[in-house]
Parts: C-alpha cells; structure tokens; sequence
C-alpha cells in the first residue's frame, strides 16, 4: 500500500471532486453517448443559473453602492458601436458553439475522402 | 417572494467545521436543489403516467395478466422512454451534487481538517480503533453514489467524504431535515418529548452514526444522558465529533466500531438504542448480528428505535419499483431486500419478542423560522420530513405501553 498522502495538489483536488463512485453506472438512454451529452448539458444548465445569479448580485450591489438605479440595466440602450460589436460576438459565439453543424455542412458540401481511402491511394504510389 | 420559494443553503447553521460556501458554490448548490425539486415534483409523476398509459397495458397484452412483481414492472419501464429520460437525468443530479460538494470542501479541506484536528486532540469522547475493518455491506459500492463512501481518507486526517455528505444533505432534501441537517433525530426527540415525556434513558447508543447530526439531538433532549455513537468510518467519527463539539454538545462518546460486535459494552447497559436510515446499508448477514448485539445491549423496558422507510409488503408494484429506484440505480443494493424481509421474523430470530414491534409516523422537526412550515400531509419517497420509525420497547408490557402511548 502506497503511504498517506500528506497533502492534495490542486489537479488532485480537481480530479477528486469529479471522482467516479465504486460501482457500475447504469445508462437509462438507448445510447451512452446521448446520456453523456445530456449530463454535459445538464452541468451547463447549472452553470448558466451560476452566472445568471452573479450578475444578479452584481446588479444589486450596484444598486446598493449607488452607481446605477434599480431597473437602469433593463433600460440600458447600448450604442450603436456596441450593438454592432455584440452581434459579431454573437455570430463568433453561436459559430462555436454549433461548429459540429458547420463541420458537417462542409464536408457534405465538399465530399471529402475517408482516411482509409487516402490510406490505400497513398501507398499505391 | 412567492410561498413556494426554496431556502438557501446560505441558511444552513454554520457549526465549526461546516464548509463555507462562495457566491458561486452557494449559487450551485442551489441550482441543485431546485433541480431534484423539479425532477420530483414535476417530471416524477410523468412516469407513472408513463406506467399506467404505455407499460402496464403492454405487460397485460404481452402476459394476459397485471404485473406481479416490481422487478417485472422496472424490466418494462428500462424500456420505456420517459423513464429512461427522468432516471438519467436523477442519476446525474445525484452525480452533480457530489462533485459540487466535493469541490467546495476540496477547496477548503485544509482548514476544516485543522479545525477538526484541534478538536480532536486528547479528547475521550473520540475512541478510534485502527483495527476496525470496512464490512463489505459498506465497502462493496459507494452508498448512495457518494465517491469514497463514509469513510475513504485521501490525505492524512482527511475528513473530505464526511464534510461533503453534510453540506450536500440540504440538495436532496431541499432543507426539510432543518437548518442543521438532523431532522431525524429531532423527530425521536420529538416523540419522545410528546408521547413518553417520562423516559429518561441513562445510556443511548447510536449506532451507524455518520456524522453525528441524528446523535446530537438526542444527546440535547437527554443531556445527562452518556451517548455513545458508533461507525465503522474513522473520517466521519473525527467530523461528527468536532461537529458536536462546536456545538456545545459534550455528552455524545464517538466510538469506532461495527456493530456486529460491540463486546466491549455490558449486557443491558442502554436504555435507547436507535439506528436512523441505517438497516437498509446492512446484508442478510450483518442485520441479524446487529439485532442480536441490540437485544443484548437492550436493557429490560429500553426503547429501539429504528427510523427507515416503510416496508414493500403490502404496497402496489409500482410503489415497491419506484421507492426501489434506489437499489439498483443509486447504489442502495440492500435498499430492496431489507424492505422485502419479514422483520418481525427476523427480529424473533435475533430474541425480540415480535410482538413489541410497533410502527410508528415520526415527525421531524423542521426549523420553521428559517423554513417556513413543513408539508406533513404524505410521504416522498425519503424526502419528506414524515418518517417511518420502526420500534420496540424491550420486555412484555412493552406493546401495552405502546399502545396507552
């Protein structure tokens, strides 16, 4: 047996707190990989709500500290400099987020070979 | 602010070596909570609609009978897409708790050891016992899909699994069990204190401790009474004790050991002795040891006091295979055998006399100041502060008492 550990290290740390429980983990889904991008989603989902509350709070200590009025934020109208440099953060945001999609589409489009393919065409020569 | 809203963890009693939370871990853990409200107030009652709708017509069109058993009923609905959906999705709720528990303890581990080291030093009412081995009842899978269980140290003095279980009680619970997790053993100190204000036990064993938070109430309502509280997990024993403690609670003995065998206590010597959600993490082997070591522990008149959930006998299929999701999805394996046994059987084997058993609604005291009032009206599968106590007061005018009680 390996000696006691005296101390954790902060990946040990972040690696512990993923930990697997000991025992098989039943999937419920027809396919595990579906159930995974669920559970991806789900962790998302929660630090979504994570973010949606801090910036609440921010709102209120703002309000509290007097910079802004209650309800300013949602009267905010941003400039129109800031309008068009948000919707180019938004494309660039949504481009990553769907890139798989995007992926798709062009090698639809462009018919590219399997690696197999090139494989067996490259060794010919 | 609506009635329906939620507390905060925030709120929880913070004793001395309960884990802190930041604006981020507060915000998860209550995500979480509303999560596992939602997924059983909300999506839960689909799958019976799914059950009563789609599966059981198709089991009585493929069989020509109603289903007989709930392992027929779970074989059907593994198939069935709403379960599969809700059970994934409560697998994973359950997963998310650990690791955002796990990582705000991580986050903090070094403190909350010192503290704990300091409580611990030179202190009688900690007796560890390095020779205790981890019985496989505990050690075959992490209960409840808790990684390193109760009792996995992953440094030395490590108390992470113990302070992880405690903060994240309040997730699957949503507060009910009161701002310091204790419900249940509030709810015994309750009963106690409203259906036999006369007892006065000397000596109370509590055994399958964890944490401590089922002892310390009874070490409250009783306090010149000598607790003593066993487990088998050394890091949950030096947490329990510290957290009592910081309490103010000294009268409570954390002990290390396993309860099959607890010779080094006298024959007769405790007047209460109470397990709470406990006889469900046993085997076939290992409840009937500890009922026999119970009745020899119990003194002549002493009350055992068992709080766990009810029994299948009786129940329709489908109530045995949800409340028996559990056994097989969340690493409770024992959860459905222990509620197919015939208790008063084995309790007569283990020299009770099966007739002193009695059952009996235990209420758990929910701290309204800060929860507002509880529901009381009905059961949710464990999450609902109603508990079910099973219990027996030792001798032959115990069914008598129960009964005037």
């Amino acid at each position: 047996m390996s000696e006691v550990k005296k101390h954790l290290t902060q990946s040990e740390k972040i690696n512990l707190a993923g930990s697997k429980a000991k025992g098989q983990r039943p999937y419920f889904l027809q396919d595990k990989q579906t159930e995974q991008a669920l559970s991806v989603a789900m962790t998302l989902a929660m630090e979504l709500s994570v973010v949606k509350e801090r910036l609440s709070s921010l709102e209120c200590m703002l309000v509290d500290k007097g910079v802004i009025e209650k309800g300013e934020l949602d009267q905010y109208q941003p400039s129109k400099e800031e309008v068009a440099k948000r919707s180019l953060e938004t494309q660039a945001y949504l481009a990553r987020v769907l890139r798989i999609m995007q992926q798709d589409k062009e090698e639809l489009e462009r018919d590219d070979p399997d690696m197999q393919t090139v494989q067996d065409e490259l060794t010919k020569w | 602010m609506s009635s329906n809203a939620l507390p905060s963890w925030d709120v929880l009693t913070k004793h001395g070596v309960f884990p802190s939370g930041n604006h981020d871990e507060v915000a998860r853990l209550n995500f979480l909570t509303h999560l596992n409200v939602h997924l059983s107030s909300q999506i839960l009652p689909g799958v019976k609609t799914a059950y009563d709708k789609q599966v059981k017509p198709a089991i009585i069109a493929q069989t020509g009978q109603e289903p007989t058993s709930r392992h027929e009923v779970r074989m059907h609905m593994l198939n069935n897409g709403y379960f599969q959906v809700w059970s994934a999705l409560r697998r994973n709720t359950m997963e998310m708790r650990h690791q955002a528990a796990r990582s705000q303890v991580l986050g903090q581990i070094e403190g909350i050891v010192e503290n704990v080291d300091k409580a611990c030093v030179d202190d009688v009412n900690l007796q560890l016992d390095n020779s205790i081995s981890i019985p496989p009842n505990v050690g075959s899978v992490d209960i409840h899909c808790q990684p390193g269980c109760y009792y996995q140290e992953y440094f030395e003095n490590d108390v992470t699994v113990a302070a992880s279980y405690d903060l994240g009680l309040f997730v699957t619970t949503a507060g009910l069990l009161g701002a310091l997790s204790d419900g249940g053993g509030q709810g015994i100190a309750n009963w106690l204190k409203t259906q036999h204000p006369e007892f006065a036990p000397k000596r109370i064993l509590d055994i399958g401790c964890t944490v401590g938070h089922n002892a310390v109430p009874l070490a409250e309502h009783f306090p010149h009474a000598e607790v003593i509280a066993v487990d088998v997990a050394r890091p949950s024993l030096r947490y329990a004790h510290a957290r009592a403690k910081s309490l103010g609670v000294h009268n409570i003995q954390f002990v290390q050991a396993n309860a099959e065998d607890l010779r080094q206590f006298d024959d007769g010597s405790f007047d209460l002795i109470t397990t709470s959600m406990f006889l469900h993490e046993l085997s076939h082997q290992s409840l009937p040891k500890i009922l026999k070591t119970i009745h020899r522990l119990l003194a002549d008149g002493g009350l055992n006091l068992h709080l766990e959930q009810p029994q299948y006998a009786g129940m329709d299929v489908y109530q045995q295979f949800i409340r028996d999701w559990d056994t097989y999805f969340n690493n409770e394996p024992y959860w459905g055998p222990m509620h197919e046994l015939d208790l008063p059987k084995v309790f007569a084997e283990c020299g009770f006399d099966p007739n002193d058993l009695f059952d009996v609604g235990v209420v758990s005291k929910v701290d309204e100041k800060i929860f507002g009032k509880p529901k009381t009206d009905g059961e949710d599968y464990g999450r609902s502060p109603v508990w079910n106590a099973l219990g027996l007061w030792k001798g032959q005018h115990a069914k008598m008492r129960e009964n005037a009680a």
